[in-house]
């Protein structure tokens, strides 16, 4: 298991330590700036994304992690900068991007299974189609036998495994993750962390996961981009390379993780009062 | 193995006493609105009974008043005259209403230019104003269709205005980054999820339709079942007079439930299956 830190610098994205392959970036980010008003949000954000790869968002709150995976999923306009996906400017919602919400955002008066095929209904697809679609990703995230279930007789974790179907079901390259798991209960979540490292094993897909929780940017990610606040801007960025392949339980006990998780939060401890 | 059969036909009484108890529910249900009408039906015959009015008549009789008026026709034909200007004024209240409260939640200059004018004519006493509309419009079909109008529809566009402010923007941002256009936005998402508190301004502004069309027919000319409310107290046939007005009571609260049962048909599927 190797590790490497780097200081917020210049080459952070240039080589990736861990030999991934020397991937391309599939979302670049150059120069985003984003202010409300007298409020900057995010200043002078350069980041590079590589295909294949989980990068969290990690930071306090207002640090802006949500304003900047926002403005990648094209739901926000930045005040300054671009988003380049595949090479091309993000001027909206893409085909090759989609989004997982923190609130779940499904439809109270539509059933799973139409919930799930949302993104592929919106697009025009046939019914038989879609549905055909929705109900394999609704499998594959477990909730097979609920597809005629409403939201409101599903509990929290169930809600949200809707929203990654529905997510999944339109075949994007990359997963804009907002927070997921932050409106679950602990064991649904640590559930969750383990499903989602087994996900990433059969989809090849870019994950971009916003979260405030130290212990589940390292349990899950590649790279972990520190945020800071007042303005957000990047303060670190740091790549990790914990084998994920073996028994999920075993990262949590291992001594690089937990060091790793107490490293972040000496860094971060200044800013919370 | 005899555990086995055991608790599988422990599942099998369960789920009979879950039918069983839901099918109890409902009946129960059903129990405690015919003791609550009971109830109410039996303080109207004591206090006609006690004549503390002259002019009150007892629920028994104002039932056989009823069915009086319902043999003999009178009733028919007062209501076919009162819904001419119901009907017209509730569908021109209903469709003008809806939209003009759609466009004020989705677009903030159609909100600044019209919401100042729904909010005065909701707070104003509209029915004082029902003579200015005579002395403009005559005492004609026009005068009683803009008295329901001005009565129904601004609790129905100003329900519509806050259920569109009140849908969640993520179920938007949701509809937007997976693509879905402006027009899916408003058909898939906004209208759906604005429905239930829509409905609650359709039901609130029919409601107030038929306080209109009675006003009008009472304060304007006497046609339909105003008519048949001002016949009757003129000549003091006073349980004809509570028969009409029961009847009109009746025929709103059934208007009212036949439209929540539309909303939920047409709009929330999730609220059958929970009912």
């Amino acid at each position: 298991m190797t590790m490497a830190l780097d200081d917020k610098a210049g080459d952070r994205s240039s080589d990736a330590p861990d030999g991934a392959g020397g991937a391309a970036p599939i979302v670049e980010v150059r120069g985003v700036a984003k202010h409300y008003d007298a409020l900057v949000a995010l200043d002078g954000i350069d980041l590079d994304f590589e295909a294949g790869r989980l990068t969290s968002l990690l930071g306090p709150s207002g640090c802006g992690k949500t304003t900047l995976l926002k403005i990648v999923a094209g739901l926000l306009e930045p005040t300054a900068g671009e988003v380049r996906v595949k090479g091309r400017p993000v001027s909206g919602p893409g085909p090759e991007r989609a989004f997982v919400f923190q609130d779940f955002a499904l439809l109270p008066w539509a059933s799973v299974l139409r919930n799930a095929a949302f993104g592929l209904e919106v697009r025009g697809m046939p019914k038989a189609e879609r549905e055909a679609i929705a109900r394999r990703y609704v499998a594959e995230v477990g909730l097979s036998g609920f597809e005629e279930k409403y939201p409101h007789e599903l509990s929290g974790g169930m809600r949200q495994r809707v929203g990654l179907a529905r997510a999944l079901a339109v075949d994007a390259d990359v997963l804009l993750m907002d927070e997921p798991f932050s409106a679950v209960d602990e064991q649904t979540r640590r559930q969750f962390q383990e499903d989602l490292i087994r996900l990433r094993e059969v989809e090849n897909k870019t994950f971009l996961f916003v979260t405030h929780s130290i212990e589940e940017a390292v349990y899950l990610s590649d790279r972990i981009v520190l945020l800071s606040p007042r303005p957000g801007r990047v303060s670190r960025v740091i790549d990790l390379d914990i084998p994920r392949t073996g028994d999920p339980e075993a990262i949590r006990r291992d001594p690089v993780y937990l060091d790793m998780v107490d490293e972040i939060w000496r860094g971060l401890k200044h800013y919370v009062e | 193995m005899t555990s086995v059969q055991t608790s599988r036909a422990d599942i099998g009484a369960l789920a009979t006493a879950v039918r069983r108890r839901a099918v109890g529910r409902a009946w129960r249900s059903a129990g405690w609105k015919v003791a609550s009408l009971a109830l109410l039906f039996g303080a109207w015959e004591i206090a006609g009974r006690s004549g503390f009015n002259f002019a009150f008549p007892t629920f028994f009789e104002t039932m056989a008043a009823l069915a009086e008026m319902l043999a003999d026709g009178s009733m028919g034909a007062a209501y076919l005259r009162t819904a001419e200007p119901l009907v017209i004024g509730l569908v021109f209240s209903l469709v003008v209403g809806v939209a003009a409260g759609v466009s004020m939640g989705l677009r903030h200059d159609v909100e600044w230019f019209t919401l100042p004018v729904f909010i005065v004519m909701q707070a104003a006493p509209m029915a004082a104003l029902i003579p200015l509309v005579t002395f403009v419009y005559g005492i004609g079909l026009t005068s009683k269709v803009l008295a329901v109008v001005i009565l129904a529809m601004p609790v129905i566009a100003i329900n519509s205005y806050k259920a569109v402010r009140n849908v969640p923007p993520s179920l938007r941002a949701m509809c937007r980054s997976f693509m879905g256009t402006r027009r899916q936005e408003i058909a898939k998402v906004v209208l759906p999820a604005a429905s239930p508190m829509m409905f609650a301004g359709i039901r609130l502004g029919v409601a107030e339709g038929f306080s209109g069309v009675v006003l009008a027919e009472l304060l304007i000319t006497p046609t339909g079942i105003g008519d048949l409310i001002t016949y009757h107290r003129s000549v003091a046939h006073f349980a004809h007079m509570y028969a009409a007005i029961f009847s009109i009571v009746l025929f709103a609260v059934l208007a009212v439930t036949i439209l929540q049962w539309v909303e939920t048909a047409l709009f929330r599927p999730e609220k059958r299956s929970a009912a």
